[in-house]
């Protein structure tokens, strides 16, 4: 196989999803037309990830997901369904969390990404990090950086007065409860099951009481 | 994903007369469900018109004592908002009853109302879809329908509109507020928006080609008790099986739109005469006519079962 012949077949397996990826490795090279990588629609953006000017000329179909595990290696950040559901991706921009699946690479000229590896390092935890090690918040691991960027933006949303499913009055500013952590952090699963120690983590750090 | 070229739009007009340039364009807002959908080839734009950039990102209040609310408001924000917390509270929990909280972070106001359907046939490019691939058949019919529409389908197409903020907008009677490619505004009431099936289940709104959303607007606050209330599969994260949205005036009058059971909101307003005498005699007119299958017939229970909770829930 050529380099070319590989960049095709990768191609080829992002398109595709990991379910098929087996098959169409195999197939990729010999099945699909080779189309030259210089005539596929580029466009350049310039991100700020984790404090970091980026300069990036992307392929436009790439995900700010990929953007950030292939080109910039930022390999914290977790492909789980690739579709919105699982929120293994979950990072901030420009202080929000998003799902870094569902948006493209190209729609983020200028924004301030914030991944997983700039919330803090292991020398010096971010105090969610801290609490999810101390409260064993995890199994397996794989859906804990969303996990921690999750909560790390449910508690400023709390703060921001932006209320949820569950809060009972909509006129009262919001405030801290367990079954509000409960349901913001619906948006992540964790096929593991460790929801409750998750839970006693983000508490603790809200120095609330649930 | 096939390969698309993308522009970032620097004004409502230069939008609208670029998808009209463009005939395999698509209007990119938060890109929840067309990025989702072009990864599975569902929808395969070979150009992305990216809207994020136009200043359409406000809420304002109108001149009739309504609020105005832009076309790229963020589901966030819209259900945070002060004035709809007190005013229109429905659409706050209506809002607040969908997606994730991540999503609702990106999700903007026009993409709500263009999701399109959850069906699983839809999403099964192996399996007929009349609205996938017009002409193919619908594999809906006779296959699995729990999630699938009981009233206003056709033998084209059973799916239902999967939108929350849809339904608490029907009840609210929004209008929409558009421009189209030569650059004309129009106003759409929301009532008229979303289609039925009918024979071309692929049309699923009044949007002509190139038309952009720019707002939705609210009319003056109707007051009352506003109620939303969407049974699912599991208490958060879940698209509705069928959702009651409601506002009920302490007269007992009042409005009720239903989500899950059909193509688009449904609401009858000459069900609601019967709003004082109950769930039964609302549901009764509301639902009549209805064509559930085995599998999804439990739909016209529940929606009268939730309406008989949501009025106890107002009247308490
Ligand atoms: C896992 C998951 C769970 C979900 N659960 C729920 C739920 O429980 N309830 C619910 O209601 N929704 C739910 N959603 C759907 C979510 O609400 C929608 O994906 C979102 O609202 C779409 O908004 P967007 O801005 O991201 O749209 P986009 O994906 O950007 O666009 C959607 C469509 O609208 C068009 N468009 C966008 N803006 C304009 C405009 N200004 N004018 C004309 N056309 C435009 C686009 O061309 C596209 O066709 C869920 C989604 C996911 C992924
Ligand atoms: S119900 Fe509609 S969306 Fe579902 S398979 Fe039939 S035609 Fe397609």
């Amino acid at each position: 196989m050529t380099k070319h012949d590989i960049e095709v077949t990768r191609r080829g397996v992002l398109a595709t999803g990991a379910a098929t990826a087996a098959v169409l490795a195999v197939q990729a090279a010999y099945a699909q037309p080779i189309v030259p990588l210089a005539s596929l629609p580029s466009a350049k953006v310039s991100l700020v990830v984790n404090g970091h000017n980026e300069d990036l000329t992307l392929d436009t179909r790439t995900t700010l997901l990929d953007a950030l595990r292939e080109h910039l290696h930022l390999t914290g950040t977790k492909k789980g369904c690739d579709h919105g559901q699982c929120g293994a991706c979950t990072v901030m921009v420009n202080g929000r969390r998003i799902n870094s699946c569902l948006t493209l690479a190209v729609m983020h000229q200028g924004d301030k990404v914030t991944t997983i590896e700039g919330l803090g390092t292991p020398e010096q935890l971010h105090p969610m990090q801290a609490a999810f090690i101390k409260h064993d918040g995890y199994q397996c691991g794989y859906c804990t950086p969303g996990q921690i960027c999750s909560a790390v933006a449910v508690l400023a949303e709390i703060k921001a007065d932006i209320p949820s499913h569950v809060t009972g009055d909509l006129l009262p500013h919001a405030s801290f409860s367990a079954d509000e952590v409960r349901e913001r952090m619906s948006g992540n699963i964790c096929r593991c099951g460790a929801y409750s120690n998750i839970l006693d983590a983000i508490t603790e750090v809200s120095g609330e009481t649930a | 994903m096939k390969p698309f070229t993308y522009e970032r739009a620097t004004s409502a007009s230069a939008a609208a007369a670029a998808a009209a340039d463009n005939p395999g364009a698509k209007f990119i807002a938060g890109g929840t469900n067309l990025l989702d959908l072009m990864k599975l080839q569902i929808e395969a734009p070979s150009h992305l018109i990216d809207v994020n950039g136009l200043d359409l990102d406000k809420i304002e209040p109108t001149q009739d004592g309504g609020l105005r609310i832009g076309a790229l408001v963020r589901n966030t924000d819209l259900a945070a908002d002060k004035r709809v917390r007190k005013d229109y509270g429905l659409l706050s929990r209506a809002l607040l009853a969908g997606a994730s909280g991540q999503l609702r972070n990106k999700a903007t106001t026009a993409g709500n109302l263009l999701q399109r359907t959850r069906c699983p046939y839809f999403y099964d490019t192996n399996q007929p879809c009349n609205k996938r691939q017009p002409g193919s058949g619908c594999s809906a019919i006779g296959g699995v329908t729990r999630q699938l529409a009981v009233i206003g389908s056709s033998d084209a197409c059973i799916a239902t509109n999967p939108s929350d903020m849809a339904v608490a907008m029907r009840a609210l009677d929004a209008m929409v507020e558009t421009i189209d490619p030569a650059g004309a505004a129009r106003r759409i009431p929301v009532a008229d928006f979303h289609r039925l099936p009918g024979d071309t289940p692929q049309v699923e709104t009044a949007l002509q080609p190139g038309e952009l959303i720019t707002a939705v607007t609210l009319p003056k606050p109707v007051g009352g008790k506003q109620i939303y209330h969407k049974v699912r599969d599991r208490a958060s994260y879940a698209f509705a099986l069928i959702s009651v949205a409601a506002v009920v005036q302490p007269d007992g009058s009042g409005r009720v739109a239903v989500g899950g059971v059909a193509h688009k909101p449904w609401r009858v307003e000459a069900a609601e005469g019967e709003m004082p005498h109950g769930a039964k005699a609302v549901a009764e007119k509301l639902l009549a006519g209805a064509k559930p299958t085995d599998e999804n017939a439990f739909k016209l229970p529940l929606v009268e079962r939730t309406l008989a909770a949501v009025l106890a829930e107002a009247r308490a």
